[in-house]
């Protein structure tokens, strides 16, 4: 077990070297000038240099590229083009709306998907188990966003139950405004992400369904449900927390898209709005931090899985 | 209770003639979803020669207008018709949706087959790249690629396209490596074939089916994609319309003209469950014992 760590914590140091230089060269050198690119026509050539020696673009290129590593060691991404504070600064403000939305949503996707996904397994020829089925099938071919707005039209526009968008001034100083408006948001991503994870668990649970054991199990007397909970968990355990992972990863990035809708200051927004000022270092330092998170969650499911089951031993 | 004579003579079909399946291309996913599919390709087709109104011809007069005999969708906040949007949002959605599965089959077939194909280390090492690629969201990509370029078709497509091709390559690379465990495989090595021949003849051949069906969740993945990168404003810049910009543009004025929002959504999952459910049907096409299995298990 400790060699395989030791091995899957080297090959997420090399994920993320590949993805640093990935993200380092994709902005860096394939554009020619970023400065040109920042600064209007006809600016003056001093300009020009202030600028490039503000990016760091006139060093030389492996220069620059140490100094990016070096940055992501230390915690110094650079800072913003335009506010000229830390990304480090700017990327830790966002994270007290975008952590609770995407663990909300998370946890919440999971309380609901999971009975529905079961439930639509055992009454797979039922007409509302079929309704389930059908749902999540609609689920997954909707885009999120549009879910979102939908949302708001029924519940805040509609309704006026909830604010159709926009996170309280003061933050989390305001418990009941902030959680107010993340409610929509968490909800939007729910039925998002609850309706792949439905179709996910419906499946697995077939698969139990129709394992052996369930069918000694019934014949020793258990019922339907006592049978399932005594042998489904353990059986599916390692398939659901690779199942979890990607779950996790995609709540993550499902926040760029839901903090749109919802006008939330997180830090999906804070990447959108950084890729359409154009403000490199942001972008670069906010996509490193999203993509390190998504592969620290990998890290985390397959030392998992090994540690549930250890006949995955074998292949790796 | 006759459907298990029905199965009983389908499997002796399959068993009698594996090659030439019969009742698979009347099943049901086939049928709807090819009928949904043919109604966005109908829509983006006839955009070509024909739409109600220009792109830019607004009606001030009729601004927000429900949807009516003049304009069947109803139109936007500058009066513009909404069925003329959609159609050639149509026509945006199939143009990158096919362009970006090219890009990716055209990335991910021979990197996968190359993998299958090489010894070990290169294997591993094509492996490790497919596994960083997928972790890295299409959508971070895309809006790496904006930062740089600026929003655009091409850089939709390419970001869509690579995004998708690591998913391509995972694919072909598994059903080529077990391609390459069979016998004939062996036979046809003792014999002095050489490997790119044996990927033509042998290889390719058993695992065409299975990329064709990843081609239709492709597609659909990539109409979502580019849904999402437009209504970011990221996508296909103005004035080439895009569903995903009317739902961004439709979003502020939801409370007065909720069609505006619900029709591109509607478009949306017409082409995505149609072209899953065009995949569902491939796939049992190409697996004769899926349908049974499934009709056993509730699938």
């Amino acid at each position: 077990m400790l060699g395989y760590l030791v091995r899957r914590v080297a090959w997420l140091l090399g994920s993320l070297f590949v993805a640093g230089s990935a993200v380092f060269f994709l902005l860096r050198v394939l554009p020619g000038d970023p400065a040109v690119t920042l600064l209007a026509v006809g600016s003056s050539p001093d300009e020009l240099n202030a600028i490039r020696h503000r990016l760091g673009t006139d060093r030389p290129l492996l220069d620059q590229y140490a100094g990016w590593f070096g940055g992501l060691l230390t915690g110094h991404l650079g800072d913003s083009l335009f506010t000229r504070t830390p990304v480090l600064d700017q990327i830790t403000g966002r994270l007290p709306v975008t952590v609770p939305l995407a663990l909300s949503a998370f946890v919440a996707s999971i309380v609901v998907a999971v009975p529905v996904g079961v439930f639509a397994a055992v009454r797979r020829r039922g007409l509302l188990g079929v309704a389930v089925s059908t749902l999540a099938q609609l689920g997954i071919a909707l885009p999120i966003f549009w879910v979102g707005i939908v949302v708001v039209w029924l519940v805040a526009v509609q309704g006026r139950l909830l604010p159709p968008g926009g996170f309280p001034r003061t933050g989390w100083q305001d418990p009941a405004a902030a959680v107010g408006s993340l409610v929509l948001p968490v909800a939007t991503l729910t039925i998002a992400q609850g309706s792949v994870l439905v179709r996910y668990v419906r499946s697995a649970t077939l698969d139990v369904l129709n394992q052996e054991y369930v069918r000694t199990a019934r014949s020793l007397g258990y019922s339907l449900p006592q049978a399932l909970l005594r042998h489904g968990p353990r059986n599916g355990a390692a398939t659901v927390v690779n199942i979890l992972g990607i779950l996790l990863a995609s709540s993550l990035l499902g926040t760029v898209v839901i903090e749109s809708v919802f006008a939330l200051p997180g830090l999906g927004s804070l990447l959108l709005a950084s890729v359409k000022a154009r403000d490199l270092p942001v972008v670069q330092g906010t996509v490193f931090a999203m993509t390190a998170t998504v592969l620290v969650i990998g890290l985390v499911v397959d030392v998992t899985q090994r540690l549930i089951d250890p006949r995955l031993g074998g292949s790796a | 209770m006759t459907t298990p004579l029905i199965e009983a003579s389908e499997t002796v079909d399959a068993i009698a003639a594996p090659t030439r399946p019969r009742r698979g291309w009347r099943s049901p996913s086939l049928i709807v979803g090819s009928v949904l599919l043919l109604v966005v390709l109908a829509l983006a087709l006839v955009s070509l020669v024909w739409t109600p109104y220009g792109l830019d011809q607004a009606d001030p007069a009729a601004r927000l207008a429900g949807p009516s005999a003049q304009h069947w969708a109803g139109t936007d906040r500058l009066g513009r018709d909404q069925f003329t949007q959609l159609m050639l949002g149509a026509r945006t959605a199939v143009w990158i949706g096919v362009s970006s599965v090219a890009v990716a089959f055209a990335l991910g077939t021979p990197l996968g087959l190359l993998a299958a194909a090489a010894g070990r280390l290169v294997d591993d090492a094509v492996a490790g790249v497919i596994d960083i690629v997928i972790a890295f969201p299409t959508l971070l990509l895309a809006m790496l690629l904006v930062t740089v370029y600026g929003a655009s078709t091409t850089v939709a497509i390419s970001a869509i396209g690579i995004g998708v091709s690591a998913e391509v390559a995972r694919l072909a690379r598994i059903s080529a490596s077990r391609v390459f465990t069979q016998d004939y495989v062996l036979a046809a090595r003792t014999c002095g074939t050489s490997t790119p021949v044996i990927l033509i003849r042998h290889v390719l051949p058993n695992i065409w089916h299975t990329l064709l069906v990843q081609a239709t969740l492709a597609f659909g993945v990539a109409v979502i994609a580019e849904a999402s990168l437009s209504y970011l404003g990221l996508g296909t810049p103005p004035p080439a319309p895009s569903w995903g910009r009317m739902l961004q543009e439709a979003q502020s004025t939801v409370g007065v003209a909720p069609w505006n929002v619900l029709l591109p959504g509607l478009a949306v999952a017409v082409a995505v469950v149609g072209v899953n459910l065009l995949g569902d049907g491939l796939r049992e096409i190409g697996d004769p014992q899926l349908r049974t299995r499934r009709r056993a298990t509730g699938r």
